[in-house]
């Protein structure tokens, strides 16, 4: 493929995705842009509940006393064993 | 345009504030005529925290609070954060600005936890030092918050109230009374909590705050109270806030509520509680 | 007797080393109880930040799973910095050298997911190109022009399905995922980060922009990984995203 038709081919490829997202919705106010789900993780300066909880259970610091429980729903998702295959070490790429 | 807010917290209740909040403060804000931020949720680079913050403040004087200062640390303040701080304090040039007789970092570990310190000489100079470098830093007075307390030093020297004016006096900060803080501590601490009012500097005082507890017991069967703002302000404190600001005048009293955030109504509700105290005083 | 805070943190964090003598109760005796009122505010106050932070995790592993590996992690990695919301950086790497969860490969990405959605949430705000910027360039202006990506723009390429996996652990849940290598693109339309699927090729692409390469050279080195590389569909979630702020336009000598 010459290069005329490389540019040629992407310029199409750029007219279709504008043509994709001409559809899309106008921006909403600020102030409806403003309120929404918060991905909190928040400091604050409230204590937490009395003195019997996580602070003082022993097998927090035991790594080998740790048992994994069958919970959640990686128990219903059947992907392979994570030990098993070929795991490459995982590219990820972060835009300054 | 013409910023017409004022820049100083008015004697009325405000309100820590919640993102789930944000609608209901701007529709139907009631009595709460101000908002407190905790700084560190505000230090990120942009997105919806920073324009809600600026929204906010377009309305209401704000109040920084910062939780993760460590100002009794015995290392050095951490210098990145002081930068941040100074970077928020002087976009939004709040109303006012505060933190915590308390440490929290200690060999680069941030514990998230407002941690104890033993009243002597040597603290009192250690953290007369770093509010001097903070406020050279941010270029403006801060206030500081006494703590609530589960445990004593055996090597304190010096009671509470009178650390707190020393600092005061040394540094020219100026002190925010949790009512609340006085009470946990004065039952954790078998002392009386008048007494500890009385003794307290209130003429240097610029901000309250309230909020509630959970109660517990120790080993020993000794009440052991929670500072848990998680509920609302129990009547003992509701008391010693009246007595408070009949003695030390009416002064910004904030409602804090921050486990168990409940909907707007209740949290407003606590609002119009200290709003009609403040207007007793003032009759 | 002194109370250093070294040796407070020492044993905030470990409840098998004793409070520090010289921490009392109101009748002089040892602290007991009320120091693990600091224990345990510590433990839970981070524990609640990464419940909070990784919420898909939570959910793979189920609530106990999570508190306990919660609980480990915090006592190994405190937070280096009083920024709660960025808490968790090594979580990942925690989870893929996690003996009893190794058997989950994918978590380690699944947390790298969560933990860019949240830098995507606070980045800088940037303001995006129109898309009519585009209409008006020539062919040969798209091949030679460096495309300059959102500070919100976010980009993960796992050999797991962690697309799949993540919106199968959504609210409104999805497909079973099936083993595929995936891509993600993160996108923030004013406030809220968007996670959507790249199709093959569109990692390299975006990768490539990134880095700062010309838009001709960035499709070359997508379409060597993928031959069937769909770029409209990849420029679309990235002009439809408002993931490009600026258009940098190469001199013609």
């Amino acid at each position: 493929m010459s290069n005329q038709v490389k540019a040629l081919a992407v310029a199409g490829a750029v007219a279709a995705a504008l043509t994709g997202i001409a559809s899309a919705p106008a921006h909403a106010q600020e102030k409806e842009k403003c309120y929404g789900v918060s991905l909190a993780g928040a400091n604050d300066c409230a204590a937490g509940p009395g003195t019997t909880c996580a602070g003082t259970s022993s097998v927090d610091y035991q790594g080998n006393a740790w048992k994994f429980v069958d919970a959640g729903t990686c128990a219903s998702m059947e992907l392979p064993d994570g030990r098993m295959g070929s795991l490459e070490p995982l590219e990820r790429d972060l835009p300054a | 345009m013409l910023d017409t807010r004022p820049n100083y917290l008015p004697n009325r209740p405000g309100v820590g504030y919640k993102p789930q909040h944000f609608s209901d403060i701007l529709d139907h804000p009631g009595t709460v005529a101000w908002l407190e931020i905790h700084a560190e949720n505000y230090m990120g680079a942009g997105g919806r925290p920073l324009a809600q913050l600026r929204a906010l403040a377009e309305r209401f004087p704000i109040s920084v609070h910062g939780v993760g200062l460590s100002i009794g640390g015995e290392g050095s303040l951490d210098d990145e954060h002081l930068a941040r701080l100074k970077h928020l304090i002087g976009w939004l040039e709040p109303a006012s600005f505060s933190e915590h007789l308390a440490w929290s970092t200690h060999g680069s570990h941030f514990l998230n936890d407002l941690l104890p310190l033993p009243y002597t000489e040597e603290t009192l100079a250690r953290i007369c030092a770093h509010i001097d470098q903070v406020q050279e830093t941010v270029g403006r007075q801060m206030l500081l918050e006494n703590p609530s307390t589960y445990l004593a030093f055996a090597e304190s020297q010096i009671p509470e109230a009178e650390f707190l004016t020393e600092i005061s006096t040394r540094t020219g900060c100026g002190l925010l009374f949790d009512v609340n803080n006085v009470f946990i501590s004065a039952t954790n601490q078998k002392t009386d909590p008048y007494s500890y009012i009385d003794a307290f500097p209130l003429d240097r005082v610029q901000e309250l705050h309230l909020g509630g507890h959970d109660e517990d017991h120790d080993e020993h069967g000794a009440p052991l109270l929670i500072d848990s703002h998680g509920r609302e302000v129990v009547d003992a404190v509701w008391k010693m806030y009246e007595y408070t600001i009949a003695k030390g005048g009416p002064k910004p009293s904030l409602i804090e509520w921050d486990t168990d955030v409940p909907d707007w109504p209740v949290l407003e509700a606590e609002a119009a509680r200290a709003q009609s105290i403040l207007q007793q005083v003032l009759v | 007797m002194s109370v250093g805070q070294t040796d407070f943190r020492t044993a905030i964090l470990d409840a098998r080393v004793a409070a520090p003598a010289g921490l009392v109760d109101p009748e002089g005796r040892p602290a007991g109880k009320r120091f693990d009122v600091y224990r345990n505010n510590v433990a839970v106050s981070l524990t609640e930040a990464l419940k909070t932070a990784f919420p898909v995790i939570r959910k793979l592993l189920g609530d106990e799973n999570f508190a306990g590996i919660a609980g480990l992690f915090l006592r190994q990695h405190p937070p280096t910095s009083p920024l709660l919301m960025f808490y968790g950086a090594e979580f990942p790497d925690f989870l893929a050298g996690f003996e009893p969860v190794r058997h989950l490969g994918y978590l380690a990405d699944v947390a790298r997911l969560e933990l860019a959605l949240r830098h995507s949430y606070h980045a800088a705000d940037a303001t995006p190109v129109a898309p009519q910027a585009f209409q008006d360039m020539t062919p040969q202006a798209l091949m030679a022009a460096r495309l300059r990506l959102a500070p919100a723009v976010q980009l993960l390429r796992s050999h797991w399905p962690i697309h799949a996996i993540w919106q199968f652990n959504q609210p409104q849940g999805g497909p079973k995922p099936e083993m595929r290598p995936e891509s993600i693109l993160i996108t923030r339309p004013d406030y809220d980060p968007v996670p959507h699927l790249l199709p093959a090729g569109g990692g390299a692409l975006v990768a490539a922009l990134g880095d700062g390469q010309p838009l001709g050279n960035a499709v070359a080195t997508a379409t060597t990984k993928a031959p069937d590389f769909d770029l409209a569909a990849t420029l679309g979630l990235l002009i439809g995203g408002g993931a490009i702020t600026e258009i940098l336009q190469e001199e013609t000598p």
